[in-house]
């Protein structure tokens, strides 16, 4: 709706007022991006703060693909994100196999995951599309509840730390927090990169066609369920490797992480920030761990707070706070 | 008479009980303007939306070209070259208008491809420029869809299914809901359209199909009781008492 969409309208029209100024700033949206991620460590009160919204905003990012860019509300997105987490972390603890490797296959895992809950779940509409995917990332908590021989169970997952990083003959220290933290920025740039990508390619149109409007897309010759598909499993990809980020970065993988809890707060942050803006994931999960930070120092209760913003935000700015930033740039 | 482009062979449709379509056969020859009236809930909206291929029909099969396309999946029915307008304006309201066009387009091109930049496909933005053109939408090109006028978002349906290039265009009602002045307008878009494609359309507006039919087919209680010229049907009694008898004609 708002990066992409302008982007093309943009860049097509040629720069004439603020279309001009919102297709410069897509045009430089990963740079940009990865810039304001270069910066986060900086000027965030605490480093463990930052990788936090480093990780939750890559979930965030992939929810939003498949969110705000093909409107599909899936309530079963920690599936995804903690089955990256688990896959790679038994792959170090039980398998010995190197970071690398085992990255690659919690992405692989998650991806499988999503094309398979994608196709049992694509064909239902609205709130049952939701109740579908809540019911079966559900299956996956229980599943990882039960197999705690695999995964710890409620203990969660231990025992597989990564204390340093070899590549190409270049030892990094992970237990160095700031070292870590540019590590696990790598891959996010590279997810949006192939974000971005993806939005401006010819398969971008066709997610936001169908999210625009299903019948018509199908009528225009578009097969609408293999494009949600498809959307849903890249989707998927991403949040699994923002899994696979958080259990490096944690050397544990709580059982929480599969919770609906979770799936509920990747929605909330992209919410927050503004579904269907390419940058807005990551100011949604800024807001939302700040808030959850500074709260909970004089309330234990803080999810009390966060839901009344987010009520708010949903009733008066249904953009988010990235989205109606770029709308009131746009509009002045 | 040259063969037909679309043949439909004893077409039949039910919802659970209720029978909507019921041995409905008729054949459509090229570069003709066919009419399908009746009183509503006469199975109008069914046998477009068999046509068109958002249902299949319960019985009966369609050939479009020779070929039976009966069940074939409704996505497929714009590549097999037939494409339709809805009788309830169908766009993507938040895309300018442009890009409208230029998706649908794309749909010929690239479905699929996650990996090349959009906007250097370039004669995609040529095609839907000409077919804005063609329905007189260009100087809004760049507008927000649901900005546009009730009858420009017609129109801009109308060049939605036209960038397809089918042969045979199926419009539901493009009439639907416009005043006069609008009516005006559309007629003359669809006459110009008419001179070198095929096309099935619903209406309402007894005038306005008169004088653009080259074939009339009145459907009643999902049968289809007549089927001729403007003048033959003008004059058939059955149709005056079912239909046009109902408000002298002019609804």
């Amino acid at each position: 709706m708002t990066a992409s969409t302008s982007s093309v309208a943009g860049v097509m029209t040629g720069p004439a007022g603020h279309r001009g100024w919102r297709a410069r700033l897509a045009a430089w949206r990963v740079p940009l991006s990865i810039l304001a991620l270069c910066l986060l460590p900086w000027v965030l009160p605490s480093q463990a703060l930052a990788v936090n919204v480093l990780i939750y905003g890559l979930v965030a990012v992939g929810y939003n693909l498949l969110f705000g860019y093909t409107g599909l509300l899936s309530f079963g997105h920690a599936a995804f994100f903690g089955t990256g987490a688990y896959v790679t972390g038994i792959a170090i603890g039980a398998f010995g196999l190197p970071w690398y490797a085992a990255v690659a296959l919690g992405i692989a895992g998650g991806g499988l995951l999503a094309l398979v809950i994608g196709l049992l779940s694509i064909r239902t509409r609205g709130i049952y599309f939701s109740m579908v995917t809540l019911a079966l990332s559900q299956l996956v908590y229980y599943t990882a509840l039960q197999a705690s021989s695999w995964t710890g169970g409620e203990n969660g997952l231990r025992g597989f730390t990564v204390a340093r990083i070899n590549l190409f003959g270049w030892t990094i220290d992970f237990l160095d927090p700031l070292k870590k933290y540019y590590v696990l920025m790598v891959f996010a740039a590279v997810a949006l990169w192939l974000v971005s990508r993806i939005l401006n390619s010819p398969f971008g149109a066709v997610i936001e066609a169908v999210r625009e409007n299903e019948t018509r897309a199908r009528a225009c010759g578009y097969d609408v369920e293999r494009t949600k598909l498809v959307s849903f499993t890249l989707s998927g990809l991403i949040c699994a490797l923002a899994g696979t980020l958080s259990a490096l970065h944690l050397a544990i993988v709580p059982l929480d992480i599969l919770h609906y809890h979770t799936s509920g707060m990747i929605v909330m942050m992209t919410l927050l920030g503004g579904a269907g803006s390419f940058f807005g994931p990551f100011v949604g999960a800024l807001a939302f761990l700040l808030m959850e930070d500074v709260v909970s120092l004089w309330t234990s209760h803080w999810q009390i707070v966060v839901g009344t913003v987010f009520i708010l935000f949903v009733l008066f700015l249904p953009k988010g706070i990235w989205g109606t930033a770029l709308a009131w740039r746009a509009g002045r | 008479m040259s063969a037909p482009l679309l043949a439909v062979e004893d077409i039949g449709r039910r919802f659970g009980g209720f029978v909507a379509l019921e041995g409905v056969t008729a054949a459509f020859e090229p570069n003709k303007v066919t009419a399908i009236i009746g009183p509503n809930g006469a199975g109008k909206s069914t046998f477009f939306n068999v046509l068109s291929g958002v249902l299949a029909p319960s019985s009966g099969s369609i050939r479009f070209k020779g070929r039976d396309i009966t069940g074939t999946p409704q996505h497929r029915f714009v590549h097999l070259g037939i494409a339709r307008s809805f009788q309830i304006t169908n766009i993507f309201p938040e895309l300018s208008v442009h890009e409208n066009v230029r998706v649908a387009a794309q749909a010929f091109r690239s479905r699929y491809d996650l990996w090349r930049d959009r906007s250097a496909m370039t004669e995609l933005d040529e095609r839907a420029d000409a077919a804005l053109a063609a329905v007189g939408l260009a100087g809004r090109r760049n507008e927000t869809a649901k900005f546009l006028a009730h009858g420009q978002q017609r129109a801009l349906e109308i060049a939605i299914a036209l960038v397809a290039d089918p042969e045979l265009l199926l419009l539901d009602e493009p009439t639907a809901g416009m005043g006069p002045e609008e009516t005006r307008e559309m007629v003359g878009l669809l006459e110009r359209l008419a001179a070198d494609r095929t096309i099935l359309l619903v209406e309402h507006k007894m005038k306005m199909i008169l004088g653009l039919s080259d074939r009339i087919l009145v459907l009643h209680h999902g049968r289809l009781i007549a089927d001729g010229s403007p003048q033959h049907i003008q004059t058939d009694p059955e149709v005056r008492r079912v239909y046009l008898g109902q408000n002298d004609g002019y609804a």
